[in-house]
């Protein structure tokens, strides 16, 4: 999570490319300023101008890796063991005797409609096989930043108005773990100890067998599928299974939140209106809840959205532990076969995922908060 | 300034702690000490370099430490738990986990210490480029590092190792690859904060070419955040490095990997905890000692950020 700290503090941290738009921006605005655009509107849309540079250079770095593959891809499809002419016929088919920069522009052209190729592990297009396994993925993540985002805030804010107290202690070790931990051993240790030993919680998987036969797929989110379905027995199972990958993949969201947060409210309580508040006579929980947090929201909600992205990255691994049939072990599976349309394609869709997100961020900044525009 | 010649004999201890430094070496060790002083009093970043440095031992004198060879299989004697013949227990095919887990420490501070070694300076490089030229050739490189930076980590890992084939080298390859944007764009903002200042201004006037600026008087400038984000980042390389070999894609076995003897392990783990748990122990102190120590680093050498 380190990689994205210079996201949070674009005047202080990064010196990078969004303090130079924002910087630009004085400039850029004249233009805007005779058309009577506001100088934030015109900023929003340069930022969203050099996302979409930034995703067109993303598609070109996975279609890098995808040619830096060693094995033959024709090899890779039929196999070692075919005649010279079906090994010419699927190299053609395959685009291969085509110049590298007309073998780029089709694999633009797919991008563009989604069309990442067919996956060779399961025979159908890498967008079908996507679009049937992320809702696994997707429900396991906002379960995941509901616990991180719910304990994570008040964490970071009490331990930042009792600063070197016993609370702010734990806080930190617990921050510490979430960031040092690998969670894959996690995932393994909470199984050990929560499935095999104690036996509070279902195994891994997202629902028993014996319910799934009756789920009704609505959503793809088995727990609101149940949910509506009134099948709480079912509810409750999918519950069991969900809550231990959730809140191990939680966890580390909770310490990235939480020492944010914490950090973003020591900064806002050195303020004299904090001083001020005080003065008059507000109580410090009013003070810190209603005054400083109020500053601080637009911050921490870029904090949560980004840690959403993150997610991402640890589902990789805690699905592998956990046998959790979505995204991350999709990609997990494809790798270990060698699958590299359905490499490149989840690569490249979670790289989207993440410039969005960051663009999504990017402008709430603008919008939402006068003092950087 | 010369010192009293009294002052300056009495020990060394005072000619570090003396208040005006008579020469070039002496100012840095005075640096040096003040630096040690402040850790001393840090104790998370006293227990962080505490750790480092055992590992650092550790793998410095793993055949010396090791008491059973780290490949010798005794099927007879496998998942045993810990005692005093095999003092972490023994693994799926008898081999003493102990043992496997002093010489994987070799291969940690390996993966970690090159990826440091190969990202740190191409990210200073391009970051401080970018920053003191500025123009285009900011924007094409800061552009190529916002796209690195597009990928979480793991991921981008992931996608190259499965593009340049499973194992350590190629595991180290691909973590570099994805470590070093961070460390690029740090440079650059550090660049573009001194890149205006007059002691530039006056090497420029003396005739200095731009190579020679960046080199010699802005990189030495990057060197304490950089350092500190390096130290933060070998926390999160070694997870990387240990999550790769878990899935298999790292270090293959029967190497003493820390994550591939998790992965390992993994089968086992229902009925013999150890075998998961000392490998995932010794990733998390390793990974906690860098965090606390890059935190104790950070508070000395980049006091702005503390």
């Amino acid at each position: 999570m380190e990689r994205i700290s210079h996201l949070l503090h674009p005047s202080v941290e990064i010196g990078g490319v969004m303090t130079d738009s924002s910087a630009r921006s004085t400039s850029a605005s004249r233009p805007g300023a005779v058309l009577a655009v506001p100088g934030w509107a015109w900023s929003s849309v340069k930022a969203i101008l050099s996302t979409v540079i930034t995703l067109f250079g993303l598609v070109a770095l996975t279609f890098f890796i995808g040619r830096l593959l060693p094995l033959d891809p024709v090899v890779a499809v039929l196999g070692d063991n075919i005649s010279q002419a079906a090994y010419d016929a699927m190299y053609r088919q395959l685009g291969l005797d085509q110049p590298l920069l007309i073998q780029f522009l089709d694999y633009l052209r797919g991008v563009l409609v989604l069309d990442f190729g067919t996956a060779l592990t399961t025979g159908r297009p890498v967008i079908d096989d996507i679009t049937r396994v992320f809702p696994a993925t997707l429900e396991l993540a906002t379960v995941a930043i509901i616990i991180g985002t719910g304990l994570g805030i008040p964490a970071g804010v009490f331990s930042a108005m009792y600063r070197g107290s016993w609370i702010d202690h734990i806080v930190r070790v617990v921050g510490l773990v979430g960031y040092s931990a690998p969670n894959f051993w996690l995932g393994l240790m909470g199984l050990v100890l929560f499935y095999a030993t104690l036996g509070w919680i279902g195994g891994p998987g997202r629902i028993n067998m014996i319910h799934e036969f009756d789920l009704i797929r609505v959503t793809g989110f088995y727990l609101v599928d149940t949910a509506l379905a009134g099948q709480w027995v079912a509810f409750r199972n999918v519950f069991g299974h969900i809550i231990l990958p959730a809140s191990i993949l939680g966890l580390g969201a909770l310490a990235f939140i939480s020492r944010m947060t914490r950090s973003f409210m020591i900064e806002q309580l050195s303020q004299e209106y904090v001083i001020t508040a005080r003065v008059k006579g507000l109580s410090w929980a009013r003070t810190v809840w209603i005054h400083a947090f109020r500053n601080i929201a637009v911050q921490v909600l870029t904090v949560v959205v980004l840690s959403y992205a993150f997610l991402l990255e640890g589902a990789v691994l805690t699905e592998t532990v956990f046998a959790w049939p979505g995204f991350g072990r999709y990609l997990t599976n494809a790798l270990l076969a060698g699958d590299m349309n359905a490499v490149v394609g989840c690569t490249l869709l979670i790289g989207i995922i993440f410039v969005v997100l960051n663009l999504l961020c990017d402008l709430l900044y603008r919008i939402v908060d006068p003092r950087t525009r | 300034m010369a010192l009293p010649q009294s002052h300056q004999d009495t020990s060394f201890r005072a000619w570090l702690e003396a208040p005006i430094p008579s020469s070039t070496l002496q100012a840095r060790a005075q640096q040096l000490w003040i630096g040690w002083w402040r850790i001393r009093h840090n104790p998370s970043a006293l227990f962080g370099l505490g750790v480092i440095l055992l590992m650092v031992l550790a793998a410095v004198l793993a055949p010396l430490l090791a008491t059973h060879d780290i490949y010798a299989q005794n099927l007879a004697n496998r998942l045993s738990p810990p005692s005093s013949a095999h003092w972490l227990g023994t693994d799926e095919l008898g081999r003493d986990i102990y043992s496997r887990l002093i010489h994987g420490s070799r291969i940690t501070l390996y993966i970690a210490g090159l990826t440091a070694l190969i990202a740190a300076p191409v990210g200073i490089l391009v970051g401080t480029t970018a920053g003191y030229l500025g123009g285009w050739v900011d924007t094409v490189l800061m552009r190529i590092v916002d796209i690195f930076l597009a990928f979480p980590s793991l991921v981008l890992a992931l996608a190259f190792v499965a593009a340049l084939g499973p194992g350590i080298q190629n595991a180290i390859i691909a973590i570099s690859l994805a470590s070093w944007p961070p460390i690029a764009r740090l440079a650059r903002a550090e660049t573009l904060s001194i890149r205006k200042s007059d002691y530039i201004a006056a090497i420029h006037l003396q005739g200095a070419s731009s190579w020679r600026i960046i080199v010699s008087h802005i990189m030495p400038m990057c060197i304490p955040s950089v350092v500190v984000r390096i130290t933060l980042n070998m926390a999160s390389i070694i997870l990387t490095a240990a999550g790769l070999g878990f899935l298999g894609l790292g270090a293959q076995p029967p190497s003493p990997e820390w994550g591939a003897m998790l992965s390992t392990g993994r089968q086992f783990m229902l009925n013999s905890w150890w075998i998961a748990a000392i490998p995932g122990c010794a990733i998390l102190l390793a990974s906690l000692a860098f965090n606390l120590f890059g935190d104790g680093l950070r508070d000395i050498l980049d006091p702005r950020h503390g």
